[in-house]
C-alpha cells in the first residue's frame, strides 16, 4: 500500500468485467483444470436440472482476485475468502468492489480487512467475501 | 448421503508444477493484464523471485495435476451433477512463483446437514507446501451437495 493509511469505509477495489460468454467458460474450463461439464455442456446442465450452463464460481472469484491485486500489492494479501451467494448466469456483467471494513493489528503487523462483493448488472450479489491485507 | 464418518478422510496428495505457459493461458482467459504475473522484472521489483501466481490459482493447480480431479466426490460417492461450490478460502503464508513445485494434501474437516437433509455441506481443507518443504498456503473449499429426495 502507499504510505497513506486507508480509511475505514473507503472503497479501494473497483473493477468491471465483460459479460460472461460460453467461450469464456470453455477457456476457463481448460485454463483452470476444472472440467466439470455443468459449465460447458448444455445437455449435462439440463439433465442436472439447470436451464443452461453457468459460470464456475472460481472464475468469478478469479475476477474478484484480479480486482483485488489491481488495488493491493499481491505480496500483502494474507487471506482471501468468499461465499458463492448465487449462480452467475451467462451474459452477467460483473462488478467487483471492496471497502475497508476494519483496521487491526495481528502479531505486530498492521492489517486491514477488506469487505468484497461481486454483483451482476442487476445488482444481485454473486460473491460476498473478504481479504485481510498487510498495510 | 455423506455422513460424519467422512470427517478426517484424506485424499491422494497432488504434486503440481507452476508452469509459465499454463499460467499464461489462465491470465489470458481472465484478461489479466497486470505485468506482475508475466514479467520477471516487474515481479522482482515487487519483491518476488519470479512472477507469482494470482490469488485463486492454487485451486487450479491442484485440479490440473490431480490424477483424478474429482477424487473426493467419487470417494464419497457424490454425483458431480449435484454439487455446487459454496465457499472458498485461501490463507497465504509464503510466495508461490513460476517454477515452484507444490504438494497439495486434502482432507475432509467437516460434514454438516442443512435444510433437514436436503443439502449437505462438506469442507475439504488442503495444506500446500513447496519444493523446499515450506508451508506456503492453506485452502478450504466448501461444497454443497443437493441430496436426492428419499424415495
Amino acid at each position: 500500500m502507499s504510505a497513506t493509511q486507508p480509511k475505514l469505509g473507503e472503497r479501494i477495489v473497483h473493477k468491471e468485467f465483460p459479460p460472461i460468454t460460453r467461450h469464456r467458460l470453455a477457456l476457463y474450463c481448460g485454463a483452470s483444470g476444472d472440467h466439470n461439464p455443468i459449465h460447458v455442456d448444455l445437455d449435462f446442465a439440463k439433465k442436472a436440472g439447470f436451464p443452461d450452463v453457468f459460470s464456475h464460481g472460481m472464475l468469478v472469484m478469479a475476477y474478484l482476485g484480479q480486482a483485488l491485486t489491481d488495488a493491493v500489492p499481491a505480496s500483502r494479501i494474507r487471506s482471501f475468502s468468499t461465499r458463492f451467494a448465487a449462480i452467475t448466469q451467462l451474459g452477467a456483467k460483473l462488478t467487483c468492489e471492496g471497502t475497508v471494513a476494519e483496521l487491526m493489528e495481528h502479531n505486530g503487523e498492521k492489517q486491514a480487512r477488506i469487505a468484497l462483493t461481486t454483483k451482476d448488472e442487476t445488482g444481485e450479489i454473486k460473491l460476498a467475501g473478504e481479504a485481510v491485507i498487510a498495510l | 448421503m455423506v455422513d460424519q464418518s467422512a470427517v478426517g478422510r484424506e485424499f491422494t496428495p497432488v504434486t503440481a508444477r507452476v508452469e509459465p505457459g499454463r499460467l499464461r493461458f489462465f491470465l489470458n482467459t481472465l484478461g489479466e493484464g497486470n505485468p506482475l504475473y508475466r514479467d520477471e522484472k516487474a515481479a522482482r521489483a515487487a519483491g518476488f523471485s519470479a512472477p507469482p501466481v494470482p490469488p485463486t490459482y492454487l485451486f487450479c493447480l491442484e485440479m490440473m495435476d490431480a490424477t483424478e480431479p474429482f477424487e473426493f466426490l467419487t470417494a464419497l460417492d457424490i454425483d458431480l451433477a449435484r454439487v455446487l461450490h459454496g465457499e472458498q478460502r485461501f490463507d497465504y503464508f509464503a510466495p508461490v512463483v513460476v517454477g515452484d513445485v507444490l504438494t497439495f494434501r486434502p482432507r475432509v474437516t467437516s460434514v454438516t446437514d442443512k435444510k433437514g437433509g436436503a443439502m449437505t455441506l462438506i469442507v475439504v481443507e488442503t495444506k500446500v507446501t513447496n519444493q523446499d518443504g515450506v508451508h506456503v498456503a492453506d485452502t478450504s473449499r466448501t461444497v454443497v451437495v443437493r441430496n436426492p429426495r428419499p424415495s
